[in-house]
């Protein structure tokens, strides 16, 4: 039944008593859970680049183009950004595969590079702030720390849902976290795009 | 019972309390009656929709009280008294609204040949600024402030020597005559409010605000602040008043341009009233309109 | 996980100890006990608050000790803790964890853990806000709104460490918020009994779902301007901060944006208004239809009306910012949409009245309450399209009949319904019975006393007397009677106030000595009043769960033999 049928149901007629024992085929809490939470961050990130957009047009409009200076890209922002995919294609391995054993190994795999992103994000701050971009220079330079710290919380919140996942061996949940990495993979995307084109 | 007198009561009560208390608009000393208008008609519509809804309930409880043997009737939905309900109810809406766009429109559209006078707020007093013979208010911003020149205003614009200043004093304006009202905050945000004149903007530090209205009352009015902006916010007050073209030109006669406070200003004020203009360069056509 | 369609108990979290029990408890009744307590804890001290606000607006120099620093301290915290920490904690994690496992027929929400979770966070949540009031230059005195610059500039009482601890509680609110929700919202979704579909869900679960939704999705926006000013504050970014002046010393800052922090907070502000209506509107569908024998009339335009008007409540956000400064051709756009928002809830507004038009009323303290509901609420509402039609509200913002009109519809009408939802839910949640003669006075004193203490206030507003005012001073347009009207307006606040102590008295005596309740005393049909034990016990249902052949309104079926048929029973 789509939903809109659903709503349009007239519940109090005796037609509207479908079979009480329907047969299962709803998705599992879990990935009703995470579709809600995906929901939910992906309005705040978007509430952010919107905000990112405002400001820097209103830079534009002001005559002030020099407040807003856009930050070079080093190798390194390039490197994590690989080291991140490769993490998500572990995880898919690791989603994909039917016997335990090997979809322990590639989560771990996929886990242990989201790690490596993680660290290579502290080192791309630690580049930028020796190459004299600070946090309250500039507008861009605020922005891209404060996307990059969010994206860093949630990398770390999955790292943590992954170690319980890992430690529980669950292959369900181990599947669930598997669409998280993606999510924030996806997210990365839109990010780095964010920031580069600007 | 009890409850359906109480209603039936608080009704008429309303009512009463709305024709009999002390307390409705001032006085309108604009042109904006478009908006009391809108708002007379808002005010009708909701009145019949609150005296009509709550009579209904009213007469509902005392028809429907439960006593023996009555018992309610099923009715599940009634799809087509529904629809017919929303109908009426968009008609309202609508006419409601129509009215406040209008006047919104013009709210919005600044007549031609408005003059033009600046406002600027800070925590917690109000000063005015007049665009002198040339009509055009120089170009002015926070980086220019100093004890001297409390305005911000550019020294190097050209535009601004012959700009009236009124700084802390009262507002002064020509009954009669269209005005935009330009606003501009040197700290937090503030809003001009004059009740009499019913129109009012926000002043937001970083960008310049207006609204626009044409006194039609002589008189003196109080300026309110209402936006929020600290401890003293309820004492950021000022006044306007609205005179004859004539006293209005004989005051404005009376009040020093920025070029005559350039001119008497101490060298030691003056030098860094100068040096806080080579911050940037600014082109002596750029002024606020 | 735990999906608690299965039939059987495996998949809950039984607590050993007492303080598993009562204390780190998992079951959504026991934590929904604790939002409720903490909510209405935190609620009696911004009560206070408001009381020493009306003794400065009725008094004004009679207390040396209300200066306007704090006067707006307490405007501030007052607002924030009311809207944020009563109503929303109250409505959603009181009420919606209460009843949602038990009107849709589970046994706990889906994710028990990070429900409990959810509540120890809000919980310090709380304790980080009430920290602003020991911190140097105590809370905040923004205003609820928190607006920059002021809000982290000198002359803003608290705009050093009082707006840290406001933006750091709020976060964390956030974080607590979403825990709640995701589980409201997967639980409602995946965990109702057989034969209950959506439509057969009654309006309180159609209203707290919808809001739990919207929180979700308007949450993330106020989170995020937090962040955002905490970084300005803190760490010399302007996101926020534009060029200032700030008494007397230019600040380095340069080119942020105080509009861009209105959008964000708005953008969350208005559906977070709705998150407070919408529950109060479920919940008191389902009062006036028990208590007047009667389905709710018009069921199906009731929870299209819920769902448009949570959807419609993301577009309307800049009516707050009529006169901001925003461009001024978005006013056309956000007055059509906020009048355009008036029509579903007149919708409902009809529907409650058609329910009770040839219905079986019995006038009992619930249904006291949902009737009064009923009266402030169409004031309320009504006054709101004066504030929403976009030229009417030049005027009017910033006077008190912005501060008479959210009043009416978020501190009058939603508190009268959480009023008769808790007497009205009390013999299911303690399994006894309150003192009727004292609910009565309790609802004639407060009824009443709220329409004396915000009714006036429309008619300052219009006057022109402007809010956040520590004081009116000499000021020509305001004559003699508006410092009387104020004078009066407190007195009934501090009679209602007083008043309230009758509603606790009876709660807490009734909770030891009232006598033993009928498991349905008022004979409704939804299932919430059907389980074996009452109060329910840890897993709600006993061995099996319930199944669902009916929706939650049979009342006066023609032929039945009692005036209501309970949802489990199967159709002959």
């Amino acid at each position: 039944m789509t939903i809109l049928a659903r709503l349009a149901e007239k519940s109090w007629e005796p037609a509207s008593d479908r079979d009480p024992h329907e047969p299962g085929g709803r998705p599992s809490a879990g990935s009703v859970g995470l579709t809600v939470y995906f929901a939910v961050a992906g309005v705040m990130f978007s509430l952010l680049g919107a905000a990112y957009f405002m400001r820097m047009g209103l830079h534009a409009a002001m005559g002030h183009a020099d407040d807003w200076v856009s930050m070079p890209d080093p190798p390194l922002l390039w490197i994590n950004s690989a080291t991140l995919i490769a993490s998500s294609l572990a995880w898919e391995i690791g989603r994909r595969a039917s016997a335990e054993g090997r979809a322990a190994r590639a989560s771990l795999a996929g886990a242990a590079l989201g790690l490596c992103f993680l660290i290579g994000q502290w080192l791309l701050w630690r580049h930028y702030q020796a190459a004299g971009f600070y946090l309250s220079s500039n507008p861009a330079n605020a922005f891209f720390y404060l996307l990059t710290a969010l994206h860093g919380v949630h990398i770390l919140g999955g790292l943590i849902a992954a170690a319980w996942v890992l430690a529980e061996r669950n292959p369900a949940h181990l599947r669930l976290c598997a669409i998280y990495w993606h999510f924030l993979l996806f997210i990365w995307i839109l990010i780095a795009a964010l920031l580069l084109s600007t | 019972m009890p409850i359906a007198v109480a209603i039936a009561m608080l009704v008429l009560g309303s009512v009463a309390f709305h024709l009999f208390s002390p307390w409705w608009r001032t006085p309108l000393a604009s042109n904006w009656g478009s908006i009391d208008s809108a708002l007379d008609v808002t005010l009708w519509i909701c009145a019949a929709a609150f005296i009509l809804l709550n009579l209904f309930m009213a007469w509902t409880l005392v028809r429907y009280r439960h006593r023996a043997g009555h018992r309610a009737h099923y009715e599940p939905e009634n799809s087509s008294l529904e629809m017919r309900l929303t109908f009426w109810t968009a008609i309202g809406i609508a006419g409601m609204l129509a009215p406040g766009l209008a006047a919104w429109g013009r709210y919005v559209s600044v007549p031609q040949d408005a003059a033009i006078v600046e406002a600027v707020g800070q925590q917690w007093q109000w000063s005015f600024r007049y665009p002198g013979p040339d009509g055009v208010l120089g170009a002015a911003g926070v980086k220019y402030i100093t004890p001297d020149n409390p305005l911000g205003l550019d020294p190097l614009d050209p535009f601004g020597r012959d700009d009236l200043l009124v700084e802390a004093g009262d507002l002064h304006l020509p009954v009669g005559k269209p005005v935009k009202v330009v606003l501009r905050s040197k700290d937090v945000l503030h809003d001009f409010y004059v009740p009499e004149f019913r129109a009012k903007m926000d002043l937001v530090p970083g960008i310049v605000t207006y609204f626009w209205m044409t006194p039609t009352k002589a008189g003196t009015f109080d300026i309110l602040c209402a936006e929020l902006c600290g401890t003293g916010h309820h004492e950021m007050r000022g006044k306007v008043v609205v005179e004859s073209p004539k006293a209005f030109a004989a005051w404005q006669a009376q009040q020093s341009s920025f070029g005559q406070i350039l001119a008497e200003a101490p060298p030691a004020a003056l030098s860094i009233l100068l040096i806080k203009a080579n911050a940037c360069i600014v082109p002596a056509t750029w002024s606020i309109r | 996980m735990a999906t608690t369609l299965a039939d059987d108990l495996r998949p809950l979290h039984h607590p050993h100890s007492w303080v598993t029990k009562y204390v780190w408890s998992q079951d959504h009744k026991v934590i929904a006990i604790q939002y409720s307590v903490t909510a209405i804890a935190i609620g009696l001290v911004a009560l206070v608050l408001s009381a020493l606000m009306r003794l400065q607006l009725g008094f004004p120099g009679v207390f040396p000790a209300i200066q306007p620093d704090n006067y707006l301290q307490f405007v501030s915290m007052h607002g924030m803790i009311m809207v944020v920490y009563l109503l929303t904690a109250l409505l959603l994690g009181g009420f919606g964890n209460y009843l949602i496992p038990l009107m849709i027929g589970a046994r706990d929400m889906v994710f028990p853990f990070v429900n409990m979770l959810s509540y120890w966070l809000y919980l310090l949540s709380v304790i980080v806000l009430v920290a602003g009031f020991f911190v140097p230059g105590g809370p905040t005195g923004a205003g609820w709104t928190l607006y920059p610059p002021q809000a982290i500039s000198e002359g803003t009482p608290g705009h050093q460490w009082g707006i840290a601890t406001m933006l750091v509680s709020l976060a964390i609110f956030v974080a607590a918020f979403t825990m709640g929700g995701l589980n409201y919202v997967t639980t409602v979704l995946q965990a109702r009994t057989k034969g209950m579909t959506l439509m057969r869900m009654p309006l309180s679960v159609w209203g707290i779902f919808t809001a739990s939704v919207m929180g979700l999705l308007a949450f993330p926006a106020l989170f995020v301007a937090a962040i955002m000013m905490l970084f300005d504050h803190f760490a010399g970014t302007s996101f926020f901060m534009p060029t200032m002046q700030s008494m007397g010393a230019v600040t380095s800052t340069e080119g942020g944006s105080p509009l861009l922090f209105q959008h964000l907070f708005w953008f969350f502000g208005h559906p977070e208004v709705y998150i407070v209506a919408l529950p109060a509107f479920g919940i008191v569908s389902d009062l006036i239809s028990v208590h007047a024998r009667r389905n709710i009339f018009g069921y199906r335009m009731m929870v299209w009306a819920i769902v448009i008007i949570g959807a419609l409540s993301f577009i309307v956000w800049a009516h707050h910012m009529y006169v901001s400064g925003m461009n001024p051709y978005f006013g056309f756009f956000f007055a059509t949409s906020t009048l355009i928002i008036a029509i579903p809830t007149a919708i409902k507004v009809y529907n409650w009245l058609l329910t009770l038009w040839r219905g079986d009323i019995h006038l009992r303290v619930p249904m006291l309450f949902a009737i009064a509901f009923i009266f402030t609420f169409i004031h309320g509402g009504l006054s709101g399209l004066f504030l929403g039609n976009v030229s009417v509200d030049v005027p009017l913002s910033d006077t008190f009949f912005v501060v008479a009109h959210f009043h009416m519809v978020m501190g009058v009408s939603p508190v009268l319904v959480i009023f008769g939802a808790i007497y009205h839910w009390y013999p299911k949640i303690t399994g006894r019975m309150w003192n009727e003669t004292l609910g009565k006075i309790h609802f004639w004193i407060t009824f009443l006393g709220v329409y004396a203490i915000f009714l006036p206030m429309h008619y300052l507003g219009i006057l022109g007397v402007p809010r956040r005012y520590y004081a009116l001073g000499e000021t020509a347009f305001i004559p003699q009677s508006v410092h009387m009207a104020n004078e009066w307006i407190s007195i009934a606040a501090l009679v209602v106030f007083a008043a309230q102590s009758l509603f606790f008295i009876n709660m807490i005596w009734s909770l030891f000595r009232g006598p033993k309740a009928d498991p349905n005393p008022w004979g409704a049909a939804s299932l919430e009043w059907q389980t074996p034990q009452t109060p329910p016990a840890h897993g709600n249902w006993g061995p099996k769960l319930p199944v669902v052949y009916r929706w939650a309104y049979d009342y006066s079926v023609p032929g039945a033999p009692r005036d209501f048929i309970p949802q489990t029973e199967p159709r002959a």
